[in-house]
């Protein structure tokens, strides 16, 4: 049995399918995972992302102890704002990747995978003792709170409908990846618009005994509560990694063409294999494949060109937001280009795919 | 709530006898089987013509989180496919038993159906799964 978060009962109630994941008893699909993607992509979809980790990082070095351990910079990152990187191992494979949020000059919250989430408050630890001893402190919040995903066109308005931020502004004011503190139907939430569907939309944090409230006002308001399943082809679509899938820690963020998200100047954990790899390239890249028709590529499935095995699939699915195939995988780099055509072995039958730019699916964004 | 005029095999599959004397039958997954699949998106079917030995591998079916091996309840020849599914996969989860039935067979052995689980064994087979 894994552990539950505390929307567990909401989940048993609306009769999900509860499978383990990361650790967690986490529902994979209310109803249909179709009608869930489709709530997402036209309306509004939530998510009970509480087996996520929260945990808070503070003390006069933190900012320098998070420069050291991500990708991204922390020491520059503003107040109010949040950035997705990686945590990387001195070889530079993918530890894990995360949305860090700064909360104040000398306090973060940072959201690492649920079955990471041991792993990295382990290797944080491991490095506050070794150069940041005193100076950093690190609270892992995890079990204490709930985090619901709100996500989907309809987000916007529909929180707005039913609460605001402190500063009287209504949730809709915040800008992508900025982050604050507000009251929905008079809990107090941190909220920011963030997400992993590649739609617009919001993850508010809250106490663990106010959660079941919002969740269920939510659902109340015709929001379309959503499993593990429909994130999982939501966030394919648009082109978003898996750790244990498109990245771990045999697997750099160069090699994942997640260099974006890594600075190039400063001294981190695996800089210097970020920094050989930036300048030499690397010998595999993810690409995203399609494939006509509704049969999916599966994660492990070989990928090959002229008879020859170039690759393999880590993720795959049936789209019905493009109502086609889509993949990601890793082939040689010589094999990589955009519009190359390669085959994938799906179980015996030998399928075309063509390999495509990232995303496969990206949202109408007005103004 | 599965249907008594028909046999289940092990793997979820159902037959439905239309016409004894012809040795003609109709194949389709039960309602469990769709409902552990979830949104089914894709067949992969033998075709008219083929033959499909008893309680071997005949085919394939995906949905959105899994792929599933299709197995025949019985030997024969395969006189037709549901074309409906083709465009309309999700007739199997709406309507497994009925709408949703994916093919036709002309048995070489009737009595091969005498081996697989009445409607009542099937549901205390799926009730102890």
């Amino acid at each position: 049995m894994g552990l539950k978060t505390v929307l567990h009962p909401n989940h048993v109630a609306l009769g999900a399918r509860m499978v383990p994941f990361g650790g967690w008893d986490m529902p994979v699909q209310y109803g249909s995972i179709l009608a869930e993607v489709k709530a997402v992509r036209t309306e509004v979809g939530i998510f009970d992302v509480s087996h996520m980790g929260r945990v808070y990082i503070s003390g006069p070095q933190a900012a320098e102890f998070l420069d050291w351990v991500l990708t991204g910079p922390a020491s520059a990152l503003r107040v109010g704002r949040a950035r997705y990187c990686m945590i990387c191992n001195p070889a530079g494979g993918v530890i894990d990747d995360t949305i860090f949020y700064r909360l104040a000059e000398d306090r973060f919250l940072l959201i690492p995978n649920a079955g990471n989430r041991v792993e990295v408050v382990g290797w944080f630890q491991n490095q506050v003792d070794e150069k940041f001893a005193g100076g950093v402190t690190l609270d892992d919040r995890t079990l204490e709170t709930g985090l619901i995903a709100v996500q989907g066109p309809g987000a916007a308005v529909l929180l707005d409908g039913l609460g605001g931020l402190d500063d009287g502004r209504g949730f809709s004011a915040l800008r992508p990846f900025a982050h604050s503190r507000g009251v929905f139907e008079g809990v107090r939430v941190g909220v920011g618009r963030t997400g992993y569907t590649g739609e617009d939309g919001f993850e508010m944090a809250m106490e663990s005994p106010d959660a079941a409230a919002v969740w269920e006002t939510l659902v109340e308001r015709g929001a379309v509560p959503c499993g593990l399943g429909a994130r999982d082809v939501l966030r394919l679509e648009a082109a978003l990694p898996l750790h244990g899938h498109e990245i771990d820690q045999n697997i750099t963020p160069i090699e994942a063409g997640l260099g974006r998200f890594v600075r190039d100047e400063g001294e981190y954990v695996g800089a210097e294999v970020m920094r050989r790899q930036r300048e030499e390239g690397t010998e595999r890249k993810l690409v995203g494949l399609t494939l006509p028709g509704r049969s999916a590529p599966r994660a492990g499935y070989a990928i090959s060109d002229g008879g020859q095995t170039v690759g393999e699939v880590t993720s795959g699915s049936y789209s019905p937001t493009l109502d086609t195939s889509i993949a990601m995988g890793y082939v040689l780099t010589r094999h990589a280009e955009a519009g190359n055509r390669v085959q994938v072995d799906i179980r015996g039958r030998s399928a075309t795919a063509e390999i495509v730019p990232f995303p496969f699916y990206s949202r109408a964004r007005s103004a | 709530m599965n249907p008594e005029d028909r046999r289940y095999t092990n793997e979820h599959e159902w037959i439905k006898i239309e016409d004894a004397q012809a040795g003609q039958a109709l194949v389709g997954i039960t309602e469990y089987a769709q409902d552990q699949l979830g949104d089914v998106v894709y067949f992969d079917l033998p075709q008219p013509g083929d033959t499909v030995t008893a309680l071997h591998k005949m085919g394939e079916v995906e949905s959105v989180k899994a792929v599933s091996d299709l197995f025949s309840p019985v030997s024969g020849e395969v006189t037709e496919i549901n074309g409906e599914l083709s465009d309309r996969p999700e007739l199997v989860n709406e309507d497994p038993f009925e709408q949703g039935w994916i093919l036709r067979v002309t048995m070489s052995d009737a009595s091969e159906v005498d081996g697989l689980m009445s409607a009542e064994e099937y549901e205390a087979y799926t009730g102890g799964l």
